[in-house]
């Protein structure tokens, strides 16, 4: 955000400055460092970390270990829906964090909840990176006529809120969890594409671009050798930022029921099936989900905000 | 004057390419009959509909008076409740309002002080949590949230009601909840759950803002001219972290309105945003085509609303862009 300048006072317990945050770190092996050293440089870079290891670990690794498997329903007995956490299964074992309305371990269908969440909010996302950068690329390379039309386009997005937008493709083309990864797509390229267009605007100026461009090399060549990879850093930098977003945004779509089905639920869809208990008390169906949600999205947008301050050269020197 | 004009006319063009936009959606890729008739109709009905709305015309043709239609306010008839939808949102409008406004309000009234309180005092442990807690504010998902209130302060305290929109008064021919005391208790919750995000962004603006203008040099001699620490706050900081504010705010009013649908669905609030959500568990077609036509020109105006409050504060815009 507006915090590029540089601190006068470097403050030494940086977690409080999240978004912007980032103090620079001060850069210790200026020249050996290591992107991943230089990443945990500070105590924010070492939570983001950390907190980010324990979310991927939950989300790729937990499914293999957890207790059932959520999506099979004969591994669940309706006589053991909602049970409070803790309480011991009709098959033996503990529901450590209780159970659902339909019997499923909740920690078990976290883990693959949390799974499903990553995978299509991953997937959303990165189709509007891709999308985006190629329109973006081309229309800052080619400008004219194509530029003004991308750039209108984006503009049109940009004047609704990402939640409208996937709210009413889907309202349109009804419930689903591919449908939702499309919809996170549409409601995202634009950031995407504004920032790949203003990268190639700026590097098509350039020596190297005129070099290339003396050389003959065809249009194709030139935008994908020489100019995405030195457009890629602003990409990277919204990217974790956009991953975040499209987490919470899918989930909000699961829990209004236009996400995951019932019987594959997302961690939207499990708050939104807690939901309907809550009035009697039986919290843990919508609280612990809720949990592991606000962790992996914390997670990544830490994450997030240590790349931007790594990859940027500015906070890098101050 | 010319620049008033250029807005009017990129809204006009945002709300064509959005009509265009929904047709496409309705008309090209569904089947229309399927989504604009009636199912349980009889066939007699149905052919007569059919004729009627002119789906045998060429595709522009059905465009130009879908169109014709939308501007003469008729944007279909609702399927379950059998009335023009157009009149439907309206009906539902103040509540959601009412909701954003509050919102707004609760999320100025959290973020400023705290927000002015971290820049000034960067480097105290209440600032550091002030700022850990606003991470947060971004991270927590809404509706969870939303869901967590109605825990603790319906379920676990029994404080408030844990939804609906409680007793109303009419003022200036609209239904209000604001004037009664069983309206507040019930719009408190939907109200602070749709607050937070906002609080959150108001707090980094406004934090942001006012170390940026400690540092400058109208502050130093404000403070060389002796006046006190209160009024170089009062009547240097906080002005020039004001400006932000408004333009963030401004562009953030249509996420409010859009997150009122969930905040809404959450707690029962009867706005536009459940509308939409029943509408669309009981595919209600013609009321959700209404509600987004109907968000799009909401946003388009409000957008404008903010551009013109945006120039009028900051004259170097108004300069610029004449």
């Amino acid at each position: 955000m507006s915090e590029s300048r540089p601190d006068s006072t470097p403050t030494p317990t940086p977690i409080s400055t999240s978004a912007g945050g980032g103090v620079a770190a001060p850069c210790m092996s200026r020249f050996s460092s290591s992107f991943l050293a230089r990443f945990a440089a500070n105590p924010a870079g070492k939570l983001a970390l950390l907190l980010l290891a324990l979310t991927l670990l939950t989300a790729f690794a937990g499914p293999f270990l957890a207790p059932q498997d959520p999506y099979d329903p004969a591994a669940l007995d309706i006589l053991d829906a909602r049970l409070p956490p803790a309480s011991a299964a009709a098959a033996g074992g503990t529901y450590l964090l209780g159970s659902d309305e339909q019997g499923r371990d909740l920690l078990s269908a976290m883990v693959y909840g949390l799974r499903l969440s990553l995978l299509v909010a991953g997937a959303g996302t990165g189709l509007a990176c891709l999308l985006g950068a190629a329109l973006g690329l081309t229309a800052g390379y080619f400008g004219g006529r194509w530029e003004r039309l991308v750039l209108a386009l984006a503009d049109l997005q940009l004047s609704f809120p990402a939640l409208l937008i996937a709210l009413a493709l889907l309202a349109l083309s009804g419930p689903g969890l591919p449908k939702v990864a499309l919809a996170l797509a549409a409601s995202q390229w634009a950031y995407f594409a504004r920032s790949a267009r203003a990268a190639a605007l700026v590097e098509s100026g350039k020596d190297y671009m005129a070099a290339a461009r003396l050389q003959g090399l065809s249009h194709a060549r030139l935008l994908w050798r020489h100019l995405l990879p030195n457009c890629l850093p602003p990409l990277l930098v919204i990217l974790p930022l956009q991953l975040a977003a499209a987490i919470s945004l899918e989930a909000t779509l699961s829990f209004l029921g236009l996400g995951a089905p019932a019987t594959e639920p997302s961690l939207g869809r499990l708050i939104a099936n807690g939901f309907a208990y809550l009035l009697s008390g039986q919290y843990w169906i919508s609280l612990y989900p809720g949990l592991l949600l606000t962790l992996a999205v914390t997670a990544i947008t830490l994450a997030a905000d240590r790349l931007a301050a790594v990859l940027d050269p500015r906070r890098q020197e101050g | 004057m010319t620049f008033i004009l250029r807005r009017l006319l990129h809204g006009a063009w945002v709300l064509l390419a959005v009509s265009a936009l929904v047709f496409a959606a309705l008309y090209v890729v569904g089947n229309p009959v399927e989504l604009l008739v009636d199912p349980q109709a009889d066939p007699a009905d149905t052919a007569r509909t059919i004729a009627a709305l002119g789906l045998d015309q060429p595709l522009w043709c059905q465009y130009r008076t879908f169109l014709g239609n939308a501007a003469r306010g008729d944007l279909g008839t609702s399927f379950i409740h059998g009335v023009p939808a157009l009149s439907l949102i309206l009906e539902r409008l103040p509540a959601t309002l009412e909701l954003a406004a509050s919102a707004l309000f609760l999320a100025l009234l959290l973020g400023i002080p705290l927000g002015l309180w971290a820049g000034l005092r960067p480097t105290s442990l209440a600032s550091r949590l002030i700022g850990a807690a606003s991470t947060l504010g971004f991270a927590l998902p809404a509706f969870w949230v939303g869901l967590m209130l109605i825990l603790v302060f319906a379920v676990q305290l029994q404080w408030l009601p844990p939804g609906g929109r409680g007793e109303t008064r009419e003022v200036l021919g609209l239904s209000l909840s604001i004037f009664t005391l069983d309206g507040w208790r019930h719009l408190l919750l939907p109200a602070l759950n749709l607050a937070l995000y906002k609080a959150a962004l108001v707090v980094r603006l406004v934090r942001a803002g006012s170390r940026e203008a400690l540092a400058q040099d109208y502050v130093r001699f404000a403070r060389a001219k002796g006046l006190t620490e209160s009024r170089v706050v009062t009547g240097h900081v906080l002005p020039n972290t004001l400006i932000p504010v408004v333009t963030v705010l401004g562009m953030e009013l249509g996420a409010l309105i859009a997150f009122a649908v969930v905040t809404e669905t959450v707690f029962g609030w009867p706005g536009m945003g459940k509308l939409l959500m029943d509408a669309i568990n009981a595919l209600d077609r013609p009321v959700v085509v209404a509600y987004l036509l109907f968000a799009a020109a909401l946003f388009v105006v409000l957008n404008l609303l903010v551009e013109l409050l945006y120039g009028w504060l900051d004259p170097r815009v108004r300069e610029g862009r004449q």
